[in-house]
C-alpha cells in the first residue's frame, strides 16, 4: 500500500481517489463519532470529579458502598462491580474474536463469537440491574443520625427480624396476631416515618401497636461522614461494639425519623423529590444513576446492534459483501463501551 | 453505475489463516493482561483503605493502571495501532489535549471551591 502513494500526484490525491488515512469512509465516520462520545463521557466523569473534589470528607468511598454479593449479603468488596467488568472485558475479546473470523471471510466463526457477545452484554445488563436495585434499596441499617446531629454510615450483620406480635388493636389487626409477612419491608418503612418506639413497638399502617422480635446484631460499626455544628465527632470517626449498638438505637427508637435507606424518590404532595441517599451527599447518587446508566444505555443499544449484525451474518449479507467490515465497525463501538466502563470503574468505585 | 476510481480499503484487512493464528494468540495475551490488571485493581481497592497514608500511591496506580487498560483496548482491540500514524494522531491528540486542559481546570477549580466552602463552615 505504501509503495502506491507514492505514484500519485497531487491532482489525483484531491480528486478524491487515494484516502489519506487508507481507511474506508464508514470505519473513519465511526471513529469522530467514537470520539464525541468520549468527550461526553470524559465531560459527565470530570463533572464528577469536580463535585467530589469540593465535597472533601463526606464523599462515599466505593468499597463500602459496593461490599455485597447477591445472596451472600455484605463484606465482599468490590467483588461484584469486578466481576461485571470481567463480564464487559470477556465480550470485548469475544468482539474481537468475531472481527478477526470475518478477516478471514469465516462466516461461522463470526456467526458463533458475535452470539457469545451478545450474551455477555445480556449478562452485563442483568449485573447492572442487580446492581442499581441493591443500591436503591439499600442495606439493612441504612445510614443513620445520632443524637449529636452527626450522620453514620453503618457495618455489621443485621440480626433476622422473626416476627411482629400485635400488643393494641388498630384497624386491621387483632390483639395477639403474630404477623410473619413483609416483615422487613414494614420495618424499615416504619424507621423511616419515625414509627418505631422505645423498647422495640412498631407503629403499623392500621394504627396497631406491635412488638418486634428480631434477632441479635453482630459486629456493628459506625462510620461519621457528617458533623453537625454541635457535635465533637469528626467525618471518619468509628464507633463499634456495645456503644454502636446503644446509639443506633437510642435514634432508632426516638420517634423522629432519623434513618434513611438506600437512594430512594418520595412523593410530596405534587412532586417528586430525591430525598437523601444513605451513602453519602445527594449529588453522589444523582452522578451514580447518571454516569452508569448512560453506560448502560450505551451497552444496551450496542447489545441491540451486536443482534441485528448477528441476523445478517447468519443471512450471508456480509459473505456476499465480500467483508465482513460492519461487524469491525460495530466492533469498534462495543469495544468503547468496554472502555468508558474501565473510567467508570476506577474512578466511580476505586479511588 | 459502477465507479472505477474509488478505492475498496474495506478489502485491505482481510488476512490468511496463519496470520490470525499469530493475531488471536495475541488477543489471548492481551485478554490475560487486563485480567490480571482488574484483579490487582480490586485486590488493592479491597485492602487498602483510603486512610492509609500511601493512599495517593495507591490512587496513582489505579489511574496509570487504568491508562494501560484503556491503551491496550484501543491500539489492540480497536486496531487503532495497525491504523495510519496520522489517522491515530488525528483521533488521539485533539481528544488528549483537551481533557487533559478541562482536567487540570476542573479539578483546579474544585479545590478552590472546596476550600471556600470549608471557611464558610468553619
Amino acid at each position: 500500500m505504501a509503495g502506491q502513494t507514492t505514484q500519485l500526484d497531487s491532482k489525483t490525491l484531491w480528486g478524491g481517489k487515494e484516502s489519506p488515512f487508507q481507511t474506508s469512509y464508514g470505519k473513519l465516520m465511526m471513529w469522530f463519532f467514537l470520539v464525541s462520545d468520549a468527550l461526553t463521557f470524559s465531560g459527565l466523569l470530570v463533572a464528577y470529579g469536580f463535585v467530589r473534589h469540593d465535597t472533601l470528607g463526606a464523599w462515599p468511598i466505593g468499597e463500602e458502598t459496593f461490599d455485597s454479593l447477591p445472596g451472600l449479603g455484605h463484606g465482599y468488596p468490590l467483588i461484584y462491580v469486578a466481576l461485571m467488568t470481567f463480564i464487559l472485558i470477556v465480550s470485548s475479546v469475544t468482539m474481537v474474536l468475531a472481527v478477526e473470523a470475518g478477516h478471514r471471510m469465516d462466516k461461522k466463526g463470526v456467526v458463533k463469537w458475535m452470539f457469545a457477545t451478545v450474551i455477555g452484554g445480556f449478562f452485563f445488563l442483568g449485573s447492572q440491574v442487580w446492581e442499581w436495585s441493591h443500591f436503591i434499596h439499600g442495606s439493612e441499617f441504612g445510614r443513620i443520625e445520632l443524637s449529636d446531629g452527626s450522620e453514620a454510615i453503618v457495618k455489621g450483620h443485621f440480626g433476622e427480624i422473626e416476627s411482629f406480635t400485635v400488643m393494641q388493636a388498630g384497624l386491621h389487626h387483632k390483639k395477639g396476631d403474630v404477623i410473619k409477612d413483609d416483615l422487613m419491608h414494614t420495618f424499615q418503612h416504619a424507621a423511616e416515618n419515625g414509627d418505631i418506639k422505645a423498647g422495640g413497638l412498631i407503629h403499623l399502617h392500621d394504627g396497631s401497636v406491635a412488638k418486634i422480635k428480631k434477632a441479635h446484631d453482630h459486629d456493628m460499626e459506625l462510620t461519621i461522614k457528617y458533623t453537625a455544628a454541635k457535635s465533637k465527632r469528626k467525618i471518619g470517626d468509628k464507633i463499634s461494639g456495645k456503644e454502636a449498638e446503644k446509639q443506633y438505637y437510642a435514634s432508632l427508637y426516638s420517634g423522629i425519623p432519623k434513618v434513611t435507606y438506600g437512594a430512594k424518590w418520595f412523593e410530596d404532595g405534587e412532586h417528586w423529590l430525591p430525598t437523601k441517599n444513605e451513602y453519602g451527599p445527594q449529588q453522589y447518587a444523582h452522578f451514580f444513576f447518571f454516569i452508569t446508566g448512560f453506560h448502560g444505555f450505551h451497552v444496551f443499544s450496542g447489545v441491540m446492534i451486536n443482534i441485528l449484525i448477528l441476523f445478517g451474518a447468519m443471512k450471508g449479507t456480509y459473505h456476499k459483501r465480500g467483508h465482513y467490515e460492519i461487524v469491525e465497525k460495530t466492533g469498534l463501538y462495543w469495544h468503547f463501551v468496554d472502555l468508558v466502563w474501565v473510567f467508570v470503574f476506577t474512578f466511580f468505585y476505586l479511588v | 453505475m459502477e465507479r472505477d476510481d474509488l478505492i475498496e480499503y474495506s478489502l485491505d484487512t482481510h488476512h490468511s489463516e496463519e496470520e490470525g493464528k499469530k493475531i488471536r494468540s495475541k488477543i489471548v495475551k492481551v485478554t490475560i493482561l487486563l485480567t490480571l490488571i482488574t484483579v490487582i485493581e480490586v485486590a488493592l481497592g479491597a485492602f487498602i483503605k483510603q486512610s492509609a497514608d500511601f493512599w495517593p500511591f495507591v490512587k496513582w496506580t489505579f489511574i496509570v493502571l487504568t491508562l494501560l487498560k484503556a491503551g491496550y483496548i484501543v491500539m489492540v482491540f480497536m486496531h487503532l495501532g495497525d491504523e495510519r500514524k496520522w489517522m491515530r494522531n488525528v483521533i488521539l491528540i485533539p481528544y488528549a489535549t483537551f481533557i487533559a486542559y478541562l482536567i487540570f481546570i476542573a479539578l483546579w477549580e474544585a479545590l478552590a471551591v472546596g476550600d471556600a466552602w470549608s471557611s464558610v463552615a468553619a
